[in-house]
């Protein structure tokens, strides 16, 4: 009764949630920019389907920035930053691997739990694609608590942005001026981690955020 | 005539920030600073005497008056503290004339942000005003580049930036819960068609939308599971940004957690927001009071203390009814005009003593006896003594609580006095006693200080009537 649109759309959203998990276990840097790049050209095929079954022509340009932008410039970006820096070596992952990925397939449970029960009379399309799209944004957030080092930081929190986006274009009709807002914000944010970045390396000598709690206000 | 307030509102500091940005006289840039803020303040005023239509994307309404003229008087009185506050900074070398210009049009840009956030009528563009606001902020925190204020600052930029997130996925949520009733497309994101539509919204979802909401606006309030970012950011950035983020980034947050109160209370079979809010508003309240007792530096002493108010208010107006809602607004109000007087002197202390840890820090009143009463007078009406008006505002809460719950009214009885004892505690040891630290003359300006003090005694004993109906009248519109 749902058709081809459906399933589509259906498998695009699974495949950005599989791209979340796969960004857990990344433990260089540059594999984890690469999946990043996977994980924003998910996006962008999972909007544009989204414009195209919805007749939506300007989520269109979503899905386009998704690709340019996100896909292919920040990643780019970030992996001229780690380059430059000289940090590609191994990421510090906090807690073990097989942990978080316990706990990434445990969030996945735990946001279709809360969405399905609460989206009953919601349209059904809309419906599963929140679903997905908060795992996403969990797993986004796993990620940034899971990490020290600034990029890998800045890589959790562009997933979940993503997942942000996901969830904006499942909503049908929902207003332009958000996507490109939530484009935008992406921008600015990315151009102050930039500065960020260069103002820590200078201070510190490396991007490991830990190196920061060294300097707690209260300490003497 | 009226819209072109609003226009004002917003105007004079988007101009400002682009004018402000060719200007390399710091001298020239901090009057233009101060001016812009007063034009704002003027159009602001305005506001409740000639009230515009609202449009698909602006609004002004009963309840964001409110918050805008405080918004801009606060942004004002600011902006004069600030330019005795930097010309102090540029000598002792802290700042460049570079950043001096980078800070005002930043200041400028914030106060945009805020503005645009009250008066937005559209939840998707209040929501990127507060994040524009944020993002200005997060910038001015770490303009001192030391380790301590780029640690700051990267907390509050990967906190602010976690909390604005969920806080979108929450307004993604309501607009699902709108467009079943009222349609797809831009109307349903317009707060004033989402007001009058609630009722008939799917209550399942917009129960889930608020939690997110909560959690998001809730990390921009300094909530206390969420408030790690709060005292860091207001010790190491400049303290006119201290005084601006404690009387006014945390009230826009708050006003946009509001807005999706009334939504939800609107709605008869969506769970009532007032038990979570009281929860998260009282741990934050107990918590921070707790904090205040073993703080080191003065700053972070005073942001302990503007969690535990906002605390208190998110509690208020978690009690709703009549009583608490006005309580939660007088609350805001005081506690807005009083923490940013407080900054407005421990700015001066700080550059007097050369240090913010209070062990620099003694014997205020003998040295800077101006400046060391007016941090008492300050100290004295945030702990909620009479006769000031902050007493009024917690005397208020804790015994409309007491109607309703009498447990939790001790609670918050009980945080308020260890909170009281806590400031009086440091208030002591920072003001008499044997003098402590620097003891050099004090270049400051008092007015921005003394100002908002007098407002605050004058509340305490007498509130005039156009003000009281006006605050019992927004009070029930918050239900």
């Amino acid at each position: 009764m749902h058709g081809f649109g459906f399933d589509v759309a259906h498998m695009l959203a699974g495949l950005l949630v599989l791209a979340s998990l796969a960004m857990l276990y990344q433990d260089r840097l540059y594999s984890l920019l690469n999946t990043l790049a996977l994980h924003a050209f998910v996006l962008a095929l999972s909007v544009a389907w989204q414009a195209y079954i919805q007749h939506a022509p300007h989520l269109y340009i979503t899905a386009f920035i998704a690709l340019g932008f996100k896909s292919i410039a920040v990643p780019a970006a970030l992996r001229r930053m780690v380059f430059r820096l000289g940090i590609h070596r191994e990421i510090e992952v906090v807690v073990g691997t097989g942990f978080t990925m316990l706990a990434g397939i445990g969030l996945i449970a735990l946001s279709l739990v809360v969405m399905l029960p609460a989206t009953i009379h919601a349209d059904p399309l809309a419906r599963e694609d929140i679903a997905l799209a908060l795992s996403v944004v969990l797993i986004g957030l796993l990620m940034m608590v899971t990490r020290r080092n600034a990029v890998s930081q800045v890589a959790g929190f562009m997933s979940l942005e993503n997942g942000i986006v996901l969830a904006a274009t499942g909503a049908q009709g929902m207003p332009l001026v958000v996507e490109i807002s939530v484009a935008f914000s992406i921008l600015i944010a990315f151009i102050i981690i930039g500065i960020f970045l260069f103002r820590i390396r200078e201070r510190f000598d490396t991007v490991d955020v830990r190196a920061l709690d060294r300097f707690r206000g209260e300490q003497r | 005539m009226s819209f072109s307030a609003v226009g004002i509102v917003l105007g004079a500091p988007l101009l400002a920030a682009a004018v402000l940005a060719a200007i390399p006289s710091y001298r020239i840039s901090a009057a233009l600073n101060t001016i812009a803020a007063l034009v704002a303040f003027a159009a602001a005023a305005s506001l409740p005497l000639w009230r515009p239509e609202s449009g698909a994307y602006l609004m002004v309404d009963d309840l964001n008056v409110v918050f805008i003229v405080l918004n801009t008087f606060v942004g004002f009185t600011a902006s004069v503290f600030s330019a005795s506050y930097i010309a102090h900074e540029l000598e002792t070398g802290r700042l460049t004339a570079g950043y001096l210009r980078f800070y005002h049009v930043m200041y400028q840009l914030m106060m945009f942000g805020m503005n645009l956030a009250l008066v937005a009528n559209n939840i998707g563009l209040m929501w990127v005003a507060v994040e524009l606001a944020t993002l200005a902020t997060v910038v001015m925190v770490g303009i001192y580049r030391t380790s301590a204020a780029i640690e700051a600052a990267w907390k509050y930029f990967i906190l602010g930036s976690v909390g604005i997130a969920l806080a979108l996925f929450g307004t993604i949520l309501v607009y699902m819960a709108a467009r079943p009733v009222v349609g797809a497309g831009a109307d349903s994101m317009v707060w004033t068609i989402l007001i009058t539509r609630a009722r008939d919204f799917d209550p399942s979802l917009l129960n889930v939308a608020f939690v997110f909401l909560l959690l998001g606006y809730g990390t921009k309030v300094g909530l206390v599971p969420l408030h790690a970012w709060l005292p860091d950011a207001h010790a190491e950035g400049p303290t006119p940004i201290s005084a601006v983020l404690s009387g006014l980034l945390l009230n826009v947050a708050l006003y946009a957690l509001l807005r999706f109160k009334m939504l939800l209370a609107a709605n008869p079979s969506a769970l009532p927001p007032g038990p979570l809010m009281m929860a998260l508003g009282l741990v934050s309240l107990l918590f921070a009071a707790l904090m205040l007792y073993n703080r080191r530096d003065i700053k972070r002493l005073f942001a302990y203390s503007s969690i535990e108010h906002m605390g208190l208010i998110v509690f208020a107006f978690g009690v709703a009814g009549p009583i608490g809602n006005f309580a939660g607004l007088l609350q805001m109000t005081m506690h807005s005009l009083t923490k940013s007087a407080i900054f407005f002197s421990v700015g001066h202390v700080v550059q007097v003593k050369g240090s913010q840890r209070l062990s620099d820090i003694g014997g205020l009143t003998a040295s800077h006896p101006v400046l060391g009463w007016g941090l008492v007078i300050g100290v004295v009406a945030i702990a909620g003594l009479p006769p000031f008006g902050v007493f009024m505002s917690e005397f208020l809460i804790v015994s409309s609580t007491f109607a309703r719950q009498p447990y939790l009214a001790t609670a918050v009885a009980f945080g308020l006095l260890i909170a009281f004892g806590a400031l009086l505690m440091q208030v002591s040891r920072i003001a008499f006693g044997e003098t402590r630290g620097r003891t050099g003359p004090v270049q400051a300006s008092y007015v921005p200080m003394f100002a908002h003090l007098a407002i605050v005694l004058v509340a305490g004993i007498y509130l005039p009537g156009p003000l009281v109906r006006w605050f019992q009248h927004v009070a029930l519109l918050l239900g």
